[in-house]
């Protein structure tokens, strides 16, 4: 066994055996097992007075020790509360230390110099001033938010304001320290949830055949209910002892205390919650021996500190040495109330009265027992409130009917400042149900009990709704066994069937109405018995709809002590079963878990070229484009960045300029039928495109939409290599993969977008610049507009294509990316007026010449002739991708087309910007997807969608600038600059 | 997180994984505007068995899967061009 916790288990701490120095008042003698190590005090303080507690302790339990009772503030009525569960769903004990919100204080360890104080509080958990709203709680309906405050609607703000003053859970600090909390990732074969007997036996059972088994338990310790369910002797506690030591035998068993299987996901993917961190673990089949949750009993006041459930007592009891009260009445309606009040007993503490609400009292002889001990044991009663100011001091109990209705006319007034509630238990099953488990209701036991569990689920113990010891830990075997033989271990159980209960664990009507109210069914959210009958009176008697109407459940208990009653209410109510109500879905995580733990580090990737180093010492400004950055222009003192996009723009122009364009998609296409693959993925001619040629590429979807761009250049008969957008890349890599898995062509492509770099040199000196650099022939005779050519450049053999995206003369040089670098420099050495120029100056030389950017000129509906690209498309091919969505479309009007305009903006006049609307007679007619001033034209220009009739060159229209400003527009005819491509095709 | 078995790399995250809608088959030349459009446009959301396509993203393999919509097991996977194997017998 290897052990991890987020505490560590103190050596030295007294375990068994009494101390001789007498007990702190509050606490009780040493216990036998108890968990808190009475040698180390650790100092806290709580609403600014100082306590202090054992190392091993909770808020909760060392407050209790030190007599205080109120924790914590009810939700909605203010309502002073003390301890339910101390079983991580005391959710009116939630404190704040500082910067950490929602501290658990009933199962939160006690760390030294805590500084605790009550969420939702006015003026202290003492004094409460918003307690007052209890008096108004019968003008604070369940849905009042809803009903009360939408009229007048201008006051609608004030509510708000008030509301959230009011309510909440704990203030936010936001100078909070920045926590990082790392994920890890674990495997295993068997992942046990709960170490209580049916764990343990389950664990043990699979380790022994084999598997490699992760074991964890939210508490402290493991042992579960062996661990406090006693009876007033320590024979449970050497079981488990006997349990512990053959569990550490085994090398193949890691146990995690203090650790959440907080959600199921498929395949058996569950996230283990720890203080620390969240560990993602993949198991190969799951057992949940999660327990069951205990169940509160409804009566008036039952949330009056000193009322808790029965396990909280032997919680308090036997882990932290805390007497819980000094004289307790047991309400019960199984055998486990009993146990707890002998535990009480042979604590000293007294039990005036066991209150059984079944008739027939419990069949075993613990009632024999407990008259003997001069309990009184008052069978068929119930109680029916709770009085008390702050606590509780009295408790009145009356006789039932036939019905469980309490009949009040000899009521009896019992002084207690405790009240044990034991009526009942709800599975721990939100795994179950998470992992697709048909559940179903078990009327023998009152509990949802799994009915169908998927493959690599089990369940053992209360959860199956097992509960006697002995039928727990058979049960834990026998799921041991079946989850190890699932896994393909071999291994035998002493029984192969769920053992059955004779008397059920769980009362079928824990409820007991009262005029007056005040029997809350939900804790966290203060609601009361009346709240679901008005729900169901108003129509929402679905649980799914009550649910969502009544809170119920919603709070941060998640239900977990409200549901089950919830569920039995409206069964009732209906006059249904809760097996036909079933429950509602309890969805990962089910349990409240840090943000920090499940937020991920700030990462985003992003890709550099080979060149990145060369911009960063020019001082490049860096832009997005897809997961790549790249230069928008580079930067120089006392310059801005328009002034040096026009330079950059001008030394193409002008001169020559050079730009990393590594960022498309490069594509190598080998094979016989590399060239029918092209003609049936683009929409033009490449078949009969000749080697040393380059050409124009689109690329459309089935919907005959244009999704990406490129340049075909043709190597060798075979061998094609073309290029693709900058973000398209991977896309389009796999969408050709997975055509030519359909089609079987003999073809290979590979993605070789990393293999390459490539950059741009451009401008009518780009000739004579690398003209230095190579023994290629670049006479235009030799090396035409449009050609590929394979040459060496500064050494190193690259692809040239004359291309002329920009509109001037130029070579797009593809080099092997490590090659890169001495490329780049030996062009930018050979010409001191080489300059290299950014994506900004990019995108404005290339919209004077009225070329498209496929996702930015095109949208997600964009038909090639919308775009002006009707010249790129062959329909006389026999097929493309997307030909007969083309053919189809062209049967109908054309919705939209891409135009170029131009227009003069008035000194001072707003300039429109991309995507602002084109406007017709108050409409919308169209949008500007590029436009930019254009120093070689001195005049703004642009691409704009307008509606066909406006597509006319030189018909004015509007486009609405910011502020709603109209500017008028024209179109005109693209190319812009250079209509007749003379530059680029530079003889 | 879920499993998925790729036909040359086994069992893998389903993060490693794209999908890639189900197989259809386009229809004929000779099939009407009406027949195409519907081809292009609609997808079967009627839940049962599927066969699918689903890519294995650091491989680069394409393959098909036939899973269950319903319940979203994956009953088997195979190469396109092969034969499918023999279906899990655990599923349905």
């Amino acid at each position: 066994m290897t052990f991890s916790t987020q505490r560590p288990v103190t050596a030295g701490a007294p375990d068994i055996g009494a101390s001789t120095t007498p007990a702190p008042p509050g606490r009780l003698p040493v216990i036998a097992g108890e968990w808190i190590d009475r040698t180390r005090r650790l100092a806290f303080t709580f609403e600014g007075k100082a306590f202090s507690g054992f190392d091993g302790d909770t808020p909760s339990s060392a407050l209790w020790a030190a007599g205080v009772r109120i924790l914590g503030r009810s939700f909605k009525y203010h309502r002073p509360r003390g301890l339910l569960s101390m079983a991580n769903h005391d959710i009116n004990a939630l404190m704040q230390a500082g910067p950490r919100l929602n501290l658990r204080a009933d199962v939160e360890p006690l760390e030294a110099a805590l500084n605790l104080t009550a969420v939702n509080t006015h003026g202290g958990v003492d004094v409460d001033r918003a307690r007052l709203l209890g008096w108004f709680g019968g003008l604070l309906p369940v849905g009042f938010y809803y009903k009360a405050f939408h009229k007048p609607k201008a006051l609608f703000p004030f509510w708000e304001r008030l509301f959230r003053r009011i309510t909440g859970l704990g203030r936010v600090e936001f100078d909070a320290p920045h926590v990082r909390t790392p994920k890890r990732y674990d495997f295993a074969d068997l992942l046990v949830v709960g170490a209580g007997p049916a764990g343990l036996m389950a664990a043990l059972t699979a380790a022994r055949a084999g598997a490699k088994v992760v074991l964890v338990d939210e508490n402290a310790r493991i042992g579960g209910s062996l661990g406090y369910q006693r009876g007033g002797n320590d024979d449970t506690l050497a079981r488990l002892r006997a349990l512990e030591s053959q569990l550490a035998e085994l090398p193949n068993v890691s146990v995690r205390t203090s650790t959440l299987a907080a959600g199921w996901y498929a395949d058996h993917w569950v996230p283990l919650v720890d203080a620390k961190r969240m560990t993602k673990l993949r198991t190969r089949a799951v057992l949940v021996a999660g327990g069951a949750y205990e169940q509160p009993a409804v009566f008036r006041n039952n949330d009056l500190p000193g009322v808790m459930l029965a396990s909280a007592a032997q919680r308090l009891i036997y882990r932290y040495g805390v007497k819980p009260m000094d004289n307790a009445v047991v309400l019960t309606a199984n055998a486990d109330g009993y146990v707890a009040a002998l535990d009480l007993l042979a604590q000293g503490i007294g039990v005036p009265a066991i209150v059984d609400l079944r008739p027939e009292g419990d069949a075993s002889d613990l009632p024999t027992r407990a008259r003997q001990l001069g309990i009184q044991v008052l069978e068929g009663h119930c109680v029916f409130e709770a009085e008390g100011g702050n606590r509780l001091a009295a408790v009145v109990v009356c006789p039932t009917d036939a019905d469980g209705r309490p009949q009040t006319s000899a009521p009896q007034r019992i002084a207690c400042d405790g009240l044990l509630m034991s009526v009942g238990w709800a599975p721990a099953a939100p795994l179950l149900y998470q992992a697709g488990t048909r559940m179903g209701f078990d009327t023998t036991v009152q509990q949802f009990v799994p009915r169908e569990l998927p493959a690599g689920m089990f369940a053992a113990g209360r959860v199956n709704g097992v509960f006697a010891l002995e039928a727990k830990l058979l049960d834990g075997e026998r799921a041991g066994a079946e989850a190890a033989r699932f896994l393909g271990f071999a291994a035998t159980s002493r029984i192969t069937d769920r053992p059955t209960e004779t008397t059920s664990p769980s009362h079928p009507w824990p409820i007991v109405e009262h005029a007056s109210g005040k029997n809350f069914i939900d804790f966290d959210e203060d609601l009361q018995l009346r709240d679901f009958y008005n729900a169901a009176q108003e129509g929402f008697d679905n649980i799914e709809l009550m649910k969502r109407y009544t809170t119920v459940g919603m709070g941060a208990s998640q239900g977990k002590h409200s549901n089950m009653n919830a569920i039995r209410i409206l069964a009732r109510i209906r006059g249904r079963t809760p097996g036909d109500i079933g429950t509602t879905t309890a969805r990962p995580f089910f349990h409240p878990v840090p943000m920090s733990h499940l937020a991920g580090r700030g990462f985003s990737p992003h890709r550099e070229t080979p060149l990145h180093s060369r911009h960063e010492a020019l001082r490049a400004v860096w832009m997005q484009a897809g997961i790549w950055l790249r230069p928008e222009y580079y930067a120089a003192p006392d310059k801005t960045r328009i002034e040096l996009v026009r330079e950059e723009a001008a030394a193409v122009r002008k001169a020559v300029g050079l730009i990393d364009v590594g960022t498309l998609g490069k594509m190598e296409l080998f094979g016989p039928d590399a060239g029918e693959f092209l003609e049936r993925v683009y929409t033009a001619r490449f078949a009969n495109l000749k080697v040393g040629m380059t050409r124009y590429a689109v690329m459309l979807d089935e919907a005959g939409v244009v999704i990406d761009d490129g340049v075909v250049a043709r190597l060798a008969p075979e061998h094609f290599y073309f290029t693709t957008t900058t973000t398209g890349a991977a896309t389009v890599y796999r969408e050709l993969q997975r055509l030519n898995a359909m089609w079987g062509l003999r073809i290979g492509i590979v993605n070789a977008t990393g293999a390459f770099a490539a950059m741009n040199l451009a401008g009518p000196g780009s000739r004579a610049v690398l003209a230095g650099l190579t023994a290629l022939d670049l006479a235009d005779a030799a090396f035409p507009y449009l050609a590929v050519r394979i040459g060496e450049v500064a050494g190193v053999t690259c692809r040239l294509m004359r291309v002329g995206f920009v509109g001037e003369l130029g070579y797009e040089i593809h080099v092997p990316a490590d090659q890169a670098a001495r490329v780049w420099d030996a062009i930018m050495a050979a010409d001191a007026g080489v300059r290299p120029f950014g994506v900004e100056a990019q995108r404005l030389l290339r919209l004077e010449k009225g070329h498209i950017i496929v996702g930015q000129d095109t949208d997600g509906l964009t038909q090639p002739d919308q775009a002006g690209l009707t010249w790129a498309v062959k329909t006389d091919k026999p097929f493309f991708v997307g030909k007969r969505s083309v053919e189809i479309v062209r049967k109908g009007a054309v919705r939209q087309r891409l135009v170029g305009f131009d227009l003069t903006v008035a000194p001072g006049g707003p300039v429109p910007k991309e995507c602002h609307l084109v406007i017709r007679d108050g409409n919308i007619a169209g949008r500007v997807t590029s436009i930019a001033w254009s120093d070689a034209l001195q005049r703004h220009i642009g691409l704009a969608f307008v509606e066909p009739d406006l597509a006319v060159d030189a018909t004015p229209f509007f486009i609405r600038a910011d502020g709603g400003l109209m500017v008028q527009a024209k179109v005109a005819p693209t190319p812009f600059y250079d209509p007749a491509g003379a530059r680029q095709k530079l003889a | 997180m879920k499993l998925l078995r790729c036909p040359v790399n086994g069992v893998r995250p389903v993060s490693e994984f794209a999908y890639g809608g189900e197989i259809r088959s386009m229809p004929a030349d000779t099939c009407s505007d009406i027949e195409w459009a519907h081809y292009v446009f609609n997808r079967s959301g009627v839940p049962g068995v599927k066969v699918e396509w689903w890519y294995h993203i650091a491989s680069g393999t394409w393959f098909h899967a036939e899973r269950d919509t319903v319940t979203d097991r994956v009953l088997r996977t195979w190469l396109p061009g092969d034969l499918p194997p023999a279906a899990d017998g655990k599923a349905a």
